[in-house]
């Protein structure tokens, strides 16, 4: 390492280009794996999002859906903070009527 | 014949240029030293190499076209090496087999090795086409090479992703061109960084070393000359690996060079 790398490093310029490679390297793979493109992949999130705020009020801002890689297994993670629970779930409305 | 069957490795990476045929020719004459009687067999068609390496040039009179259209024998295209007789290359032939080429002809290509030889080692085009899934087409297991970069182990991926759909197990990692100064300083993917991604088991890893290239020049594979420089050293400990020896690993990043690595480390773990 340089002086000036190290100087940069000290201050918090720039993460280390190995941390940068791995982290790009996950995200990539993951895509390539799932064999998901972006396009699909926000059609999805848009969707679930649908799903879950029939029950819960989610906090859009605050949530991310993404995909996950690990010993090749991928995982599609929804972290999505609930505001409340909704008194009256809208899906039941939508549902069928007995009878 | 021995009892236990001939082991058929493929030695494959995605990416071209990450050290695919400087391995097989190292790994082939090591492996030989060791004992096994040992093939190599260029199927890299297009852009062949491995004679060269091997500096086996001029030796070569038929090649594995000849073998399949069975105007020769085996005996008469394998090409004995000099300073080590364990070790024999079949030649690829002309580029042009590229176009007519079937899994099934590497088959048989290599069922006429297994006959005569204890481990066959398949040096694999680069790429994911035809030429790959033909040379995959024949072998049991594999050997995925790679360098700590990217590009390089993103293509090392797919790869895998194709080796196991085709059932190739075991899949061995060897990680090549490693720079540990550079990954000390987290400014090359560290050697856990590469295995957790891939989530393969690291058969050994092969330093960044002037001596391959020079060694290139001669056509002398590394490991004809012991264990002189640390890529020769890794060669045959990768070869004695496969045999089934154990031979501890070393991570470059942790195996501190004296102080200043050492003083380097501490500075970075005392200050991210
Ligand atoms: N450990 C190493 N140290 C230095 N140079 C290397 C090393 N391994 C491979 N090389 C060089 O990298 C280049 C590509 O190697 P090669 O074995 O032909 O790759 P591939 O067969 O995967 O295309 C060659 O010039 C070779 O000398
Ligand atoms: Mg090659």
């Amino acid at each position: 390492m340089t002086l000036r790398d190290f100087i940069n490093r000290l201050l918090g310029r720039q993460p280390a280009s190995a941390t940068l490679a791995k982290q790009r390297l996950q995200l990539v793979l993951a895509h390539d794996r799932s064999d998901l493109n972006p396009e699909l992949l926000e059609k999805m999130r848009s969707e679930i999002l649908e799903v879950v705020s029939r029950y819960v009020e989610i906090d859009v801002e605050g949530g991310d859906v993404s995909l996950e890689t690990e010993d090749r297994v991928t995982a599609l993670v929804a972290n999505l903070p609930i505001k409340r629970a909704r008194a009256i779930p809208l899906a039941a409305v939508a549902e069928p009527a007995e009878g | 014949m021995t009892a236990a069957p001939t082991r058929i490795i493929l030695i494959c990476s995605g990416k071209g240029g990450v050290g695919k045929t400087t391995l097989t020719a190292n790994l082939g004459i090591a492996l030989a030293r060791q004992g096994s009687r040992t093939a190599v067999l260029d199927a890299d068609f297009g852009l062949r190499n491995l004679d060269l390496l091997l500096g086996l040039e001029n030796r070569i009179v038929y090649t594995a076209q000849e073998v399949l259209a069975e105007t020769c024998r085996l005996e008469q295209a394998l090409v004995k090496h000099k300073q080590e007789p364990n070790l024999a290359l079949l030649p690829a032939g002309n580029p042009r087999m590229l176009e007519w080429l079937t899994p099934e002809d590497m088959q048989r290509i290599v069922a006429l090795l297994a006959e005569r030889f204890d481990i066959v080692l398949i040096d694999c085009p680069a790429g994911i086409e035809d030429g790959f899934r033909n040379a995959a087409a024949a072998a049991r297991e594999a050997i995925v090479v790679t360098t700590p970069e990217v590009s390089a182990v993103r293509d090392a991926d797919r790869v895998i992703g194709l080796l196991n759909t085709q059932g190739i197990e075991p899949i061995q990692l060897v990680l090549n061109r490693v720079r540990p100064k550079m990954m000390l300083n987290q400014e090359m993917l560290a050697v856990s960084d590469v295995t957790d991604i891939l989530a393969l088991p690291l058969l050994g890893l092969v330093l960044e070393d002037e001596q391959v290239i020079v060694s290139t020049n001669r056509g002398e594979p590394l490991t004809l000359n012991g264990n002189g420089s640390p890529a020769a050293k890794a060669y045959h400990n990768i070869a004695r690996r496969l045999r089934g020896e154990t031979v501890p690993l070393i991570d470059p990043a942790k195996e501190g060079q004296g102080l200043r690595a050492k003083l380097g480390r501490f500075m970075q773990t005392r200050i991210f």
